[in-house]
């Protein structure tokens, strides 16, 4: 933030400043081209963006969230991710990593939306709540749905970090008792970046802010406005457990022989085959496991409503709300016994209540046979 | 004792295509239901080979994604002879919503819930293909096949490369993610297996009671209808026709 009023200096500039050498800067520029999916030759456009563009004035703001979001950038696994993005990108405010404080940091916030107005990126971590007039969550004296419409009438562009931010995540569980609504709901006129996920992986937030630093634009966003590079397959279609799904053998338990085996957790509630993230390619803290390889099913976290979705440990849900456990399979066993009984009784009784029109044809087809002449 | 029985003619009410669609219509679903539970729960089975050596459930998917794209292909071919079919595989037959058509309902409901009688002419529902309330239930099941196919396809859509699955893409988003897809994708299954229990039963039930031959309809085409239904002036025709070749009785054949 104290550099505010001097020239932009760009991305290579401060990480030259930070005492990074040339070669960690182009190991870096790989890394997250190879991160962000890019092939081969646009690394050199990456490099050129980061050298040449001025840093972009970020402003983080966090309303109702566990800062999970935060935590998990800030552990990316290469170095410069932290440095760059966080002391250098020029992250004007964020309440949970600036040194300033109180009315200073508001006021430098409000200097950066206007010096760079229509030019910052908004960066919004957590859900807004809509109930009791936005007083659920408050800053400086100020709601988070106000402060969210300010901050984001004079963003190029939002990306909404987490679950929170983009489907409302636990707090708009339900009976989302503070009124929770993700950003997309509120703002309809910005481009908005969903980055799903509670948290989303640090380096996929890397990847997404490197890569409207690089090439100046969003990344291709798929129709729920996820960046296509990270969410386009399934944790199920990229798991390292999936042979084990195709061959059919799956852990009926956590404690049983084929958990041991680390047979596919599918039957104990596994969500990858309905979750869209890039955990089964890039792993998390550096590459060095994930939830499944960890034992355990995804949950689904950043899927739509995985709170109301369901349990995390079966693969039913029940639709009627409240205290009835209902799935598909017990309704349907009750509507089949209710038609069986149905057909059972309907059949006897029309018997019974036609039976005179049937006896006259019995009797008339009996007689026809009589009369038939064969053999 | 009366030897008077009911002189009855066959009428060539069910043409191939829509028999075709029928059967591989029937074993489509079939192999859908069954497979799908199967997806939707797989036993949980003890081996000893490694999972390089088999793929049974890739398979068991397999299976249901090909019976899938055969439900796709007749829904097309049905969809078709609803316009280029004779009169009762019409499209129009499927929407009852008049005043006609309401009252053949009440007709229908009269003759199958309240059992009561009524003589029309042989056929107590007074129709010789589907009876309105039956069109009426085939409509919805048709939605019904619309919504397994959206709902399906469109979790099928990411790990494909074709542009047929991925035109439901957007079903997922509108749905609020794959899990509510595959939820009402779950439930939606039961409607096929209640639907097709009860239509089995209503079909035994009518050929029992009514006598137009209605199960074997499905294989061979043709109903038996009262002699009284078929129009005097048009008889000599049918009986030319009949001699000329046996599948132009479509028009003569009125209700």
């Amino acid at each position: 933030m104290e550099d505010k009023d001097k020239v932009p200096e760009t991305y290579y500039n401060s990480i030259q400043r930070q005492g990074y050498t040339r070669r960690d800067f182009l190991k870096f520029a790989a890394y997250i081209g190879a991160y962000m999916g890019v092939q081969s030759s646009a690394i050199g456009q990456i490099t050129k963006a980061l050298e040449t563009t001025p840093r972009l004035p970020v402003i983080w703001e966090h309303f109702q969230e566990c800062t999970c979001c935060s935590e998990s950038f800030i552990r990316s696994d290469h170095p410069i991710v932290a440095d760059i993005i966080l002391d250098k990108i020029s992250l004007d405010y964020t309440l949970t990593l600036m040194a300033a404080s109180g009315h200073q940091a508001e006021a430098a916030k409000k200097a950066t939306m206007n010096k760079y107005k229509g030019e910052y990126i908004l960066c919004v971590e957590g859900s807004i709540p809509m109930g009791a007039d936005g007083n659920y969550c408050c800053i400086g004296g100020r709601s988070a749905l106000d402060i969210l419409k300010e901050s984001a009438a004079g963003a190029k562009a939002i990306i909404a970090w987490g679950s929170c931010a983009t489907s409302g995540c636990v707090q708009a569980a339900k009976p989302n008792p503070t009124g929770a609504v993700p950003i997309h709901k509120i703002i309809t006129d910005k481009p908005i970046i969903n980055v799903p996920g509670c948290p989303p992986i640090g380096e996929v937030m890397a990847g997404i802010i490197v890569h409207v630093v690089a090439f100046g634009k969003l990344p291709e966003l798929d129709s729920a406005g996820r960046p296509k590079a990270f969410y386009s397959k399934r944790v199920h279609d990229s798991c390292y457990r999936r042979p084990y799904f195709d061959a059919g053998l799956f852990a009926e338990n956590f404690d049983d022989e084929n958990a041991k085996k680390g047979y596919c957790l599918y039957k104990v509630g596994c969500k990858g085959p309905s979750t869209y993230n890039a955990c089964g390619n890039m792993k998390w803290n550096g590459g060095v496991s994930y939830p499944i390889q960890s034992g355990h099913g995804c949950i689904g976290c950043s899927a739509n409503d995985f709170w109301d979705a369901g349990s995390f440990y079966s693969r039913d849900s029940s639709i009627i709300p409240g205290n009835i456990e209902a799935n598909a399979d017990t309704l349907g066993k009750i509507a089949l016994g209710g038609v069986a009984a149905g057909i059972g009784a309907h059949a006897v009784i029309s018997n019974v209540s036609k039976r005179k029109e049937l006896t006259h044809r019995i009797n008339q087809g009996t007689e026809n046979e009589k009369h038939l002449e064969d053999l | 004792m009366s030897t008077k029985t009911n002189d009855y003619k066959r009428a060539y009410i069910w043409q191939l295509p829509i028999r075709i669609f029928h059967w591989v219509n029937a074993w489509a679903i079939t192999g859908l239901v069954a497979t799908g539970f199967i997806i939707g729960n797989p036993p949980g089975l003890i081996s000893t080979k490694e999972a390089t050596d088999q793929f049974w459930f890739g398979y068991i998917r397999e299976i249901h994604f090909i019976c899938a794209y055969l439900l796709v292909a007749v829904m097309i071919l049905r969809v078709y002879f609803a316009f280029k079919g004779n009169k009762y595989a019409n499209w129009r037959i499927f929407f009852p919503f008049k005043k006609e058509g309401f009252k053949r309902m009440w007709h229908v409901i009269k003759f199958d819930i309240f059992l009561q009688n009524e003589e029309t002419n042989g056929s107590p529902t007074g129709a010789v293909g589907h009876n309105s309330v039956v069109a009426a239930s085939y409509l919805v099941m048709f939605l019904m096949g619309l919504v397994m196919i959206g709902t399906g396809f469109a979790m099928y859509a990411p790990t494909s490369t074709w542009f047929f699955p991925k035109m439901f893409g957007w079903v997922t988003n509108l749905c609020g993610g794959d899990f509510n897809v595959r939820t009402i994708h779950h439930f939606t299954t039961w409607t096929f297996i209640l639907f097709a229990i009860v239509h089995i039963y209503l079909v035994f039930f009518h050929d029992w009671l009514e006598g137009l031959g209605e199960t074997s309809a499905m294989v061979s085409g043709y109903k038996f209808v009262r002699r009284e239904r078929i129009k005097e002036d048009k008889e000599t025709e049918i009986v030319k026709e009949i001699a000329a070749a046996e599948n132009t009785t479509k028009d003569s054949v009125l209700k």
